[in-house]
């Protein structure tokens, strides 16, 4: 049995699909905490064209890229599939997980963004949700049907996205325009192997305000 | 039942051409469907309404876009001679390196080409240093999918001709032989591929375009 290494760090989004995927496939792992601000050398060896993370560590073999190590997860253990099986339908659910990484930007800008910046981050924010729950969810369940699968996964983050509306002061994801992606959300938390493993509201909450105060006190004049 | 197979695509998206360069290798016969950018076509409309780009590929009236997700459904969809290996740790490898291509190599050799003087010199670096990754990657290979024309090379391979092209608009050398040889001789390997050397956009009509192009950005400094 291979080893499997996940080198993440608290409590990015990116590093937590990999935790979910790992633990609906029913993988265990070692989890390894990296403080980015003073990277190891361990990661600088295992990613050293982005030196980011997550990054697996799969029997000594590293794997980049969120997206990338998504596909290798669903691909080395088929078990508990988490792509449709008809090639159409896993385009749509591809195609949905790169407009999620398109758009990340735009929710960034709404994150950090003040004055008229924010206004602009908002609106567009707002228009990349409706495309979302429009034409990405609709009436289903999870984005490719009634089981949750990679893009549900890549669009994890938007469970929490209401503490960032806490700090910013501003809701984007109002349950009255946005009632498919609202159910979406609470169906997503109570997925066995995503609800175990769930940042903790306040923990969050303080590490975003936190770091938003000192993007704002680090780009005002 | 027939298969009807539409490419939705413009005479010069090197996007577009990754999907011409699959289905022919593949031996697919297909229907291209030029479309002027300046004056959307309803059928592009209504194929990708969410992003309204080229290239759309149409499988029997289904739309898939996204070049990248496009060509892993022509992987899945049509088995025989495949574009992808088997190893999941090396197709996870060749799905890194492609989106290296699109989010870092080709936005970097971009600016070096839509920039003058100072920038054009800045913007130098970044540009050198993701070619150099992409060097090492050839590394005892003859295409990057190793003996064979992989999906690499396909994501790669705008490159091909886009770069010789820049290189005689600006009159700037970018992939010098002595700094690059495992790329120069790759390029040549490539571009001498049949389906590749039948497939690409008249020579002059690139350089016009993209003299304009450059032109325009010189114009706006």
């Amino acid at each position: 049995m291979e080893e499997v290494k996940l080198i993440g760090s608290w409590p990015s989004p990116y590093g937590y699909r990999i935790i979910w995927a790992l633990n609906l496939k029913g993988v265990k792992y070692e989890y390894v905490d990296e403080d980015l601000s003073n990277k190891s050398q361990m990661l600088l060896q295992y990613n050293p064209i982005h030196k980011k993370i997550p990054v697996l560590v799969h029997g000594q073999k590293p794997i980049a890229e969120s997206t990338v190590i998504l596909e290798y997860i669903e691909e080395t253990w088929p078990h508990n599939s988490l792509l449709p099986k008809d090639p159409y339908e896993r385009a749509l659910a591809r195609f949905w997980i790169k407009f999620i990484e398109e758009k990340s930007p735009t929710f960034m800008a709404f994150y950090v963004a003040v004055g008229e910046e924010q206004e602009k981050a908002i609106k567009e924010a707002r228009e990349q949700l409706k495309i979302l729950e429009e034409q990405g969810l609709g009436d289903k369940k999870f984005f490719c049907g009634n089981e949750i699968g990679l893009t549900d996964i890549a669009c994890g983050w938007m469970a929490t996205i209401d503490v960032i509306e806490e700090i910013v002061g501003v809701q984007v994801l109002d349950s009255d325009s946005f009632p498919c992606l609202h159910a979406w959300i609470n169906n997503f938390k109570q997925v066995p192997g995503i609800k175990e493993d769930f940042p903790d509201r306040d923990q969050i909450l303080a590490y975003y305000k936190h770091k938003r105060d000192m993007f704002i006190a680090s780009t005002s004049s | 039942m027939a298969e009807e197979v539409k490419l939705i695509r413009t005479w010069s998206s090197p996007f577009a051409l990754r999907i011409v360069w699959a289905l022919k290798l593949k031996g697919i016969e297909f229907e291209t469907v030029l479309e002027d950018l300046a004056s959307k076509s309803p059928l592009l409309l209504q194929s990708n309404p969410v992003h309204k780009k080229v290239p759309v590929l149409v499988h029997n009236g289904k739309p898939v876009s996204e070049s990248l997700v496009i060509l892993e459904y022509i992987e899945e969809t049509w088995k025989e001679k495949p574009l992808l290996p088997e190893d999941p740790y090396e197709k996870a490898s060749s799905r890194f390196w492609a989106k290296f291509s699109d989010e870092k190599l080709l936005p970097s050799v971009w600016t070096v080409f839509i920039s003058q003087g100072n920038k054009q010199e800045e913007a130098l670096v970044p540009a050198l240093e993701n070619l150099q990754f992409i060097e090492e990657q050839l590394e005892g290979k003859k295409f990057f999918g190793g003996e064979k024309i992989g999906l690499l090379d396909l994501a790669i391979g705008w490159m091909a001709d886009m770069v010789s092209v820049l290189e005689e608009v600006t009159g700037l050398k970018l992939i010098q032989e002595d700094k690059f040889p495992l790329l120069s001789a790759w390029i040549e390997i490539f571009a001498d591929v049949p389906e590749i050397k039948e497939s690409g956009a008249p020579r002059e009509k690139l350089i016009s375009k993209f003299q304009a192009i450059r032109d325009a950005y010189a114009a706006t400094k």
